[in-house]
């Protein structure tokens, strides 16, 4: 994250418009056709701008894209997010901004491939587009004073907590880091973890690689042992966050989780993103996505998550067949 | 001599066992011979009573006396020079609470149909070649303005800015400009097409419109100055749901009307081809009285739900929803409980919906509104089936604004404050629309919108001279 030197652009406002011309439609006499063209005239416009300039495979189902995004890189912070929408028929999904380039413009996201967009999302490639892109969303993760935290991420979650590990360290911040993953060759962003951690503490739950067990049993005997952490950061799926802020709160250690759910605008028109936080209803979009883990009802929020389960894996299906065939074809 | 039938003439509509299997528009519209028809009906009085009833005041008997004479494009200019959206307007105004109920005819029979009048005008002038010719503008005098929100109210805002010479840029935090015009309307009320058309004037007048575009996050408003706008419109809307806070609102199954509307509307989530699911139903309560209740209600049924209730605290009269779009729904065999108020939503055991428990209502005393508020009736109890609740109780501003732009003054429902120029607490920052008065209508938003730029212009010259 180049802070620092971000170039300001002579005008923000001055996006590449090049195909975008209007006087030709002027002779057309049927509406429904200029409706069209000005449809594709907006397509073209898009396509100019969010494009991937980088693509890397962290492990078999997670998946690293840096995509030009000059807007969204500007003012991104660590905890925010984006929506995006792979093609026009595509549905909005939010991904976390795991880091930014304010220089390049770019933002990155890593996704792991659950259902039918981040297949579709995984189908694309370095010098191709993303239809559209919205961001920087949410509110960013609080770090102001404070001295000594505890990061703890689990799986694809760890692209969320990573970009908050590293600003803290940069801050000059104590960041013990806890990662927990499957397995071996699930792991990720491990050396940039190291390098924004002060302690860094690799979890496996079959033990083979660092150490095996979850991330709350190494959190537990690093609090045992005396540490003292201002705050737990804790960002994975939501059994560890729930598990991780049952474990804070015995010791009464402030805790932040990063709530994910399902969401469709990202600007708090729909309240499908609904979670209940000291038994008040949040909107993760706009309300978060950080809140107290103490106070998220968890259980909630892990069944709310599976409502479109059943619907995604035949979906996710539809679009593996479809790209088989065209494929084979 | 003038047409004294008692009633309005027909307009023709799909048949309702049609049109509950497809999203179509419903109502076809009249045809020139039965607008004229329509047009001879009215009275063309001196004292224009339907004029005062109308909130931008359209100069309703002189556009209905051009129909008269058969000059349709310049009944259409008519009303363009008080209505940015008129083919928008004739399609959703509540004109039974507006000008038709002020309408003398509708004393004995029924008012004239100014609304069907006012689609007629638009749809002959927009299939009139003249109407793709881009009009005269002033020149450019060189000022940026800024509009944020692409609803009715933005538009108006930009239609009347660019119209006045300035250079303007809107900002849509959706993939699509229109606001609720998109995304909450549906299809068969308002055609998709029409507001993009709409947008599309907008566009070749010069207007840029820049969607994925947050403001609060993606540029403050006071990026926005910084970046040479001389003035700021928010007509972001007040697109954020209420809910109830009654048990089991939670549940799998329970829709925001936002939602399921944006799901189908802007997502397309019933056509084959797009990836944004709709969980199929069979039962479905819709809780709330407005027009949102209904086009959810109507939109379930056209998903395929065969029970659809729409539950309402209220009787049918306090009903707040267009009249005709109650008509079209129970036509279309929605069922209405009256005076019924959701009391819990009950869980069928794996976290998703199977009833709603409701409480019958009796009304009580008129409230401060004037309204009979409604009181509920000991052991009246019961359950009402269902797999699936949609709330349609109502809607706020979003926060994004609001908690971003340091000064900036809003009432307690987190609405923007402004004075009679839709000036807000912060110099050359103007707002209207559902962001200013809550949630209300497309041609209040409209007039607002219009009003504001009225506003701004006055501002950013008097800034200049100085
Ligand atoms: C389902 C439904 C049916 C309705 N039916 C009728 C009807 O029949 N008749 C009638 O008169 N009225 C009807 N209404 C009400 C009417 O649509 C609204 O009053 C009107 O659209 C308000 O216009 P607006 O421009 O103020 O806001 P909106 O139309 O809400 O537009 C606001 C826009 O601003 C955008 N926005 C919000 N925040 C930001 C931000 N921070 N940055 C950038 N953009 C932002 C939103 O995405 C949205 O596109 C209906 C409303 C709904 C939901
Ligand atoms: S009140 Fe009715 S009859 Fe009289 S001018 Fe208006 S529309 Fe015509
Ligand atoms: S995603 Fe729609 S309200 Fe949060």
């Amino acid at each position: 994250m180049h802070e620092g030197n971000a170039v300001k652009t002579k005008n923000d406002f001055v996006r590449i418009k090049k195909g975008l011309k209007f006087q030709p439609l002027l002779l057309l006499t049927n509406y429904k056709h200029c409706v069209i063209i000005v449809f594709e005239l907006i397509l073209i416009r898009n396509d100019f701008m969010y494009r991937i300039i980088r693509k890397a495979i962290l492990n078999p189902t997670v998946t690293l894209m840096e995509i030009e995004a000059p807007l969204a890189a500007k003012k991104a912070e660590p905890g925010q997010f984006i929506i995006l929408r792979t093609d026009k028929n595509g549905e909005r999904i939010p991904l976390t901004i795991a880091d930014f380039d304010r220089v390049r413009g770019t933002i990155t996201i890593i996704y792991q491939i659950v259902g039918a967009t981040t297949e579709k999302l995984n189908y694309k490639n370095k010098g191709d587009y993303i239809e559209d892109l919205t961001g920087p969303l949410g509110i960013p993760s609080k770090t102001d004073g404070l001295k000594k935290v505890a990061v703890v991420g689990g799986g694809v979650g760890c692209a969320i907590a990573y970009p908050i590990a590293k600003k803290l360290h940069a801050n000059g911040v104590c960041v013990h880091s806890i990662i927990g993953f499957r397995s071996r060759e699930l792991v990720i962003l491990e050396d940039e973890f190291s390098e924004a951690s002060d302690m860094l503490c690799i979890m496996t739950d079959d033990g083979s690689y660092g150490e095996k067990g979850l991330v709350t049993t190494a959190l537990k005997s690093l609090i045992e042992k005396g540490e003292v952490y201002d705050e737990v950061i804790a960002i994975g799926p939501l059994v560890m966050m729930k598990f991780v802020s049952a474990l804070t709160k015995e010791y009464g250690i402030k805790t932040t989780v990063s709530m994910n759910p399902i969401m469709i605008d990202g600007t708090g028109m729909c309240g499908c993103c609904r979670i209940t936080v000291g038994g008040e209803i949040k909107f993760a979009c706009v309300d978060g996505p950080d809140f107290d883990g103490h106070k998220v009802d968890f259980d909630e929020a892990i069944k709310r998550g599976s409502i479109y389960r059943k619907i995604e894996r035949a979906a996710h299906e539809k679009v593996c067949n479809l790209y088989q065939n065209i494929n084979e074809d | 001599m003038a047409n004294m039938s008692p009633e309005k003439n027909e307009v023709r509509c799909q048949e309702p066992s049609e049109r509950i299997k497809n999203f179509d528009e419903v109502a076809y519209g009249y045809d020139v011979e039965t607008a004229v028809s329509e047009a001879e009906r009215c009275l063309n009085c001196k004292n224009k009573p339907c004029v005062d009833g109308c909130p931008v005041n359209i100069d309703i008997p002189a556009f209905i006396g051009k129909i008269k004479q058969r000059e349709f494009v310049a009944a259409y200019k008519i009303i363009r020079e008080s209505s940015s959206l008129p083919a928008v307007c004739g399609r959703v105004c509540p004109q039974e609470k507006q000008c038709e109920e002020r309408c003398v005819r509708g004393k004995k029979g029924e008012p004239v149909g100014i609304g069907r009048l006012e689609r007629f005008a638009d749809t002959f002038y927009s299939s009139r070649p003249e109407s793709f010719k881009t009009p005269e503008l002033p020149e450019s005098n060189g000022h940026k303005a800024a509009v944020i929100g692409s609803g009715p109210a933005g538009l108006s805002c930009a239609g009347e800015l660019i119209r006045m010479g300035y250079s303007v840029t809107v900002f849509e935090a959706l993939h699509v400009a229109g606001g609720v015009l998109v995304y909450g309307i549906p299809e068969f009320r308002l055609p998709k097409t029409i507001v993009q058309r709409e947008i599309y004037r907008l566009m070749n007048l010069g207007v840029t419109i820049e969607t994925n575009t947050v403001i609060g996050k993606t540029f403050s408003i006071g990026d926005l100055f910084e970046n040479g706008f001389k003035a700021v419109f928010i007509g972001s809307g007040a697109g954020l749901p209420n809910f109830m806070g009654i048990k089991g609102e939670n549940l799998n199954g329970v829709y925001s009307a936002n939602e399921f509307l944006t799901r189908i509307n802007l997502m397309k989530a019933q056509q084959e081809d797009s990836d944004t699911p709709i969980m199929p139903v069979k039962n479905i309560a819709v809780v709330g009285g407005g027009n949102v209740a209904m086009d959810a209600a109507r939109c379930a049924k056209r998903l395929g739900a065969e029970n659809v209730y729409i539950i309402y605290r209220r009787s049918e009269n306090e009903m707040p929803a267009r009249k005709e779009e109650v008509l079209h729904a129970k036509e279309e065999g929605i069922i209405f409980k009256f005076l019924t108020n959701p009391a819990e939503i009950t869980d069928g055991g794996d976290f998703s919906v199977n009833g709603v428990k409701c409480v019958e209502m009796e009304l009580g005393e008129p409230d401060e509104s004037g309204r009979r508020s409604p009181v509920p009736i000991e052991g009246s109890e019961f359950i009402l089936e269902a797999d699936s609740v949609i709330i349609a109780v109502g809607t706020s501003p979003n926060p994004l604004i609001r908690d971003t732009t340091e000064g900036i003054k809003t009432n307690g429902r987190g609405c923007f404050i402004t004075d009679e120029n839709c000036r807000t607490s912060i110099e050359g920052i103007y707002a209207g629309g559902d962001a200013v008065t809550g949630a209300a209508t497309v041609i209040l938003a409209m007039g607002e919108g219009k009003k504001a730029a009225k506003a701004m212009d006055e501002y950013i010259r008097g800034n200049i001279t100085i």
